[in-house]
């Protein structure tokens, strides 16, 4: 007996440290290509004649040093959270779409238009939930239709949700300058305020608002969806291959689209938030470059929705130390962009060594 | 609408299409390169914005605006190059790596630009071409950035090149089908090396014509799509350098609509004229591909089509 319980324990050992050695390949490759685009940003930052030490203990007392910059950082999370799933459902499937600003503003938009007639009159128990279904229902639609375009009329996404963002940003200042325009506002064109009683507040003991609970749940939801439904093992199989997926009679067409309304539909509730929690009304505010960000967020994340969190915090925190940087440093706001940008490439750029490095390979047994 | 209105809308829209077009003509001649290669640079908006910014500070530091343009060209060329390199690695997805030097080079130009968006640079000149007409709306119209002609030139040239010479075919060869390039004995990655990075040059040319002559300064907000915009206007032009020049003036008509009818005091839907371009690049796209059968012209190679 004992001869044989010896082979079977190694070779449970065996299978196991393989397994870690297979999936610590997607830890360890992003992790590596975060440091090594910090380097790069520090030879950056020395060329331009600042000191990389600085900055980064900036960027650490700025986003993560206190509890309230700790707050901060979680404040510009929760948006990133949600566009950011904007981009991973959607790459399930195999498309690469970068307009979740557009649900976002149009989301945020939406929620204030419609809340703002129904002020005088509804109490918030109605009013609140309405605005939040206004804004799921208008990113849901403005994503759905890139879903449809690509699938239906064979559209690229990419350039189509893009295209959508610029759109969507006409449709906000035309309502926001013209018909809707608060005229007792005098400094920037904006609609009048949902109101007071219509906002959501902190979560309690923080300052902290109720979006990054919901950009929580929808992860968790979201990995549920994609991870243990049949709903995501379809959309899966249309992400590796469509036409295999056609092969076997999955309804390729309606997957992409609802999951691109599903998509829409988080980025829109970014926007919903950004208006319900912060801004209390909607304006050109709402164009904060979350969406775009929100893209880089997915793309660390490897598209998997519980990785997405911690990676909103780190990219939430970078931006909310921008203030702090620009001030001390005497550097242009920009900064946290050119670190973003390169972060992105330097991730991409990693992506090649998968499957090339010997430490990761299973070493059988 | 009377018609001194409707004739100064009019003008205004040609001389929109001259002036507007010239930016879409350089990035979509660009493309339309690295797309014939086999390649995708989403990233051209990135490479646009940048160029703009390189060359209202070279143009304000030296007072040279044309060594500006050339600035622009250079650093456009380094994107491509950036660009065509790392696409060259296995398992890089183009498409990605666009968005994410799309990103890079405008917060670059953000960063860099941020001492130059109140001193004022020398513009470029223009040529007057409407020497011969009294009427100073159509001497206006006519005066014409030299940039403008070098285009025009450019795409006769290259649909000419394309066609007739050695260089162009294997260019196309290498965009149709990477095997049969190889069979040739062409380096599929260098041409595409070279196609990508010669179409970022022709990018940042585009951006240096943003900020040197229209609108003519150097904004945060200057370039709004446009690089993009590029990209769907190469689709539609069916990768044919010659469409690419009717479909740039095309563009550039439909972004002036919105400053053409502000100026006779339409200004009531000013922002869904703004929205035309891309209203008219989305409608453009949805009337011209079809799922069902691939598009006429379209490399072999590409991955938006594929």
């Amino acid at each position: 007996m004992a001869d044989t319980a010896a082979p079977a324990n190694g070779f449970a050992l065996a299978e196991t440290i393989d397994r870690f050695r297979r999936s610590s390949e997607f830890v360890v490759i992003p992790v590596l290509a975060l440091i090594a685009s910090g380097l790069l940003f520090s030879i950056f930052l020395l060329l331009v004649g600042k000191s990389p030490v600085e900055f980064f203990s900036l960027v650490w007392r700025g986003g993560f040093g206190t509890a309230f910059s700790w707050q901060n950082t979680l404040v510009r999370a929760s948006p990133l959270i949600l566009t950011a799933l904007c981009v991973a459902i959607p790459a399930r499937l195999g498309m690469t779409v970068i307009g979740g600003e557009g649900a976002l503003v149009l989301g945020g938009f939406a929620a204030a238009a419609i809340a703002i007639p129904m002020t005088s009159w509804a109490s918030p128990f109605v009013v609140m939930p309405v605005m939040f279904l206004a804004a799921a229902i208008a990113g849901a639609f403005w994503i759905g239709a890139v879903g449809w375009l690509r699938h239906y009329r064979g559209i690229n996404e990419t350039i189509s949700s893009l295209l959508l963002f610029y759109i969507a940003v006409s449709i906000l200042n035309f309502f926001v300058e013209g018909a809707l325009r608060d005229p007792s506002d005098p400094n920037k064109p904006s609609t009048a305020p949902i109101g007071a009683e219509n906002m959501i507040g902190p979560i309690p003991g923080t300052s902290v608002h109720w979006g990054l609970a919901a950009g929580i749940v929808a992860c968790i939801l979201v990995w549920i969806l994609m991870n243990r439904t049949t709903f995501g093992f379809a959309a899966r199989v249309t992400g590796g291959n469509v036409r295999a997926a056609q092969g076997q009679g999955l309804p390729v067409g309606r997957l992409v689209v609802i999951s691109c309304a599903l998509a829409g539909a988080c980025a829109g509730l970014a926007g919903y938030f950004e208006v319900a929690a912060i801004h209390g009304k909607a304006n050109a505010s709402l164009i904060a470059g979350y969406g775009f960000t929100g893209i880089l967020v997915s793309f660390l994340a490897r598209h998997n929705p519980l990785a997405i969190v911690p990676v909103a915090i780190l990219l939430g925190g970078i931006a909310a130390s921008g203030g702090l940087v620009q001030r001390r440093m005497d550097l242009p706001d920009a900064t946290v962009l050119v670190l973003q940008g390169l972060m992105f490439v330097v991730l991409l750029v990693s992506e090649t060594m998968y499957g090339r490095l010997a430490i990761f390979k299973p070493k059988g047994a | 609408m009377d018609d001194a209105g409707l004739s100064t809308v009019l003008f205004a829209m040609i001389a929109g299409a001259i002036r507007v077009s010239t930016p879409f003509l350089f990035v979509s001649l660009g493309e339309c390169l690295t797309e014939k290669s086999g390649r995708i640079n989403l990233g051209l908006e990135g490479t646009l914005v940048f160029g703009a910014m390189s060359a209202y500070a070279i143009s304000y530091e030296t007072g040279s605006p044309w060594l500006g343009v050339l600035v622009a060209g250079f650093a456009g060329m380094m994107f491509g190059a950036l660009h065509g390199y790392i696409c060259k690695l296995p398992k890089v997805n183009d498409i990605a790596i666009g968005i994410a030097l799309m990103l890079f080079g405008t917060g670059l130009a953000f960063f860099f630009g941020k001492a130059y968006i109140q001193p004022a640079a020398p513009r470029l000149p223009s040529i007057p071409l409407g020497w011969w007409s009294d009427n100073p709306q159509i001497r206006q119209v006519m005066d014409v950035n030299p940039l403008f002609l070098v285009g025009a030139v450019l795409a006769v040239a290259m649909w000419w090149a394309f066609k007739n010479t050695r260089l162009g075919l294997v260019v196309r060869t290498t965009g149709d089908s990477a095997p049969a390039a190889l069979a040739l004995g062409v380096n599929v990655n260098l041409v595409r090396f070279l196609a990508t990075a010669a179409g970022g040059f022709l990018a940042g040319v585009g951006g240096s014509f943003l900020s040197l002559f229209y609108p003519g300064s150097w904004t945060e907000g200057l370039s709004s799509g446009q690089g993009l915009m590029a990209v769907a206007l190469v689709i539609f032009s069916r990768w044919n350098p010659l469409a690419c020049f009717g479909a740039a003036l095309l563009f550039g008509a439909a972004g002036a609509l919105g400053p053409a009818l502000q100026s006779i005091g339409i200004s009531r839907g000013y922002h869904f004229f703004n929205a035309a371009p891309y209203l008219m690049t989305l409608a453009i796209m949805i009337l011209s591909i079809s799922p069902k059968r691939s598009l006429k012209g379209a490399p072999g190679e590409l991955s938006i089509t594929k």
